[in-house]
């Protein structure tokens, strides 16, 4: 027990936090509000489709630099990053099958259930 | 029991007996509470995913649904919350540094002071506005001419508005609360050089409910095409 706390009092000293420096905070800081300012800007520019694309892409990059460098996932590796990891992973499993499913109920030209199946036999006596 | 006890009196510095040393000790802390955001992730991603398909399905809604919305307010909350996880990032770096418990606090008190006018330009200028115009979910729809055979899409645009940043909003007050209890610690002089897990895992927090609002303010306020 004592020579547990002996050694946990040595590590305690030895051991060093990295501290990011304050050039960096203010660098991802200023990165941040300009992003925000593009992003404001782009949506009032018509871009069809890709509006809603650039916006989300922008929101990605914001993201990752709030993660990497304000919550330090940059400089702690191992387990707290592939808990990031899976938890993203996991949100997009989510948002994949739920869209997979929503969006593949309105193919069929003919109603669901047994009429679905049975009528489609006679396609060619009906057109 | 009472020798434990004791030699954690004796270690003011916050080091838990349990673990081999204090990166193990920080290392646990970080996962613990990666975990738990993991759960935020998906609490939020629940709400994220019935945006997309409603968004897939009533495109037009969605989009007189975002002009009911200033984007001035989204943007100018957005740099609020920005600046209040910059300050928060500073306030756990004067703790790493070593600096002044007043250091310290005061970061904490000006991450505060940002969240909480996050919530005051919400509240005031957003939501009371969207209550008084009838375009608030629970208070009675009153339906606009020009939202047309939309209406209904509307109203649950406004549903969803509501919803996710209500939810953000209270992970806002839950931080405020947090924060709160850190100037608390901070004032007793319970964070050294050495010592600052509370802070590190309340900023861990902090940023991700700022990264939440990184996402909400494109897909409810910025649909203008």
């Amino acid at each position: 027990m004592s020579t547990h706390e002996e050694k946990a009092a040595q590590n305690y000293e030895l051991y060093e936090e990295h501290i990011v420096p304050v050039s960096t905070y203010l660098g991802v800081f200023i990165a941040l509000l300009c992003a925000t300012a593009l992003t404001t800007w782009i949506a009032f520019q018509d871009l069809g489709q890709w509006n809603v694309i650039v916006a989300l892409l922008i929101a990605v990059c914001k993201a990752t630099l709030v993660v990497l460098f304000f919550m330090h996932v940059k400089y702690n590796k191992g387990l707290s990053r592939i808990t990031l990891i899976a938890a993203v992973f996991w949100l997009g499993l989510l948002i994949t099958f739920t869209l997979a499913d929503e969006l593949t109920r309105h193919w069929e030209i003919y109603p669901r259930g047994w009429a679905g199946a049975i009528l489609p036999m006679f396609h060619h006596l009906i057109f | 029991m009472s020798d434990a006890a004791t030699v954690h009196d004796a270690n003011p510095t916050g080091f838990a007996h349990q673990f081999e040393d204090l990166e193990q000790q920080r290392d646990a802390g970080r996962l613990g509470m990666w975990v738990f955001l993991a759960t935020e992730i998906l609490f939020f991603g629940g709400l994220f995913a019935a945006y997309t398909i409603y968004r897939s399905l009533h495109p037009q809604a969605f989009l007189i649904g975002s002009h009911l919305l200033e984007v001035k307010f989204g943007a100018i909350n957005t740099v609020v919350l920005i600046c209040s996880s910059f300050t928060m990032a500073m306030a756990i770096r004067s703790a790493q540094t070593g600096r002044k418990k007043g250091t310290i606090i005061s970061w904490l008190i000006l991450t505060m002071l940002l969240g909480a006018t996050f919530l005051f330009l919400k509240f005031r200028f957003e939501w009371y506005h969207d209550y008084v115009d009838h375009i608030m979910p629970g208070f009675g729809f009153h339906n606009m001419p020009q939202w047309g055979a939309n209406a209904p899409q509307v109203q649950m645009f406004m549903c969803f508005y509501f919803f996710m940043t209500g939810l953000h909003a209270l992970h806002m007050i839950v931080g405020i609360g947090i924060l709160t209890t850190l100037c608390i610690m901070a004032a007793r002089g319970k964070f050294t050089k050495h010592y600052f897990a509370p802070l590190e895992i309340s900023g861990l927090y902090w940023h991700f409910v700022d990264i939440v609002w990184i996402f909400l303010f494109p897909l409810l306020y910025l649909i203008r095409y």
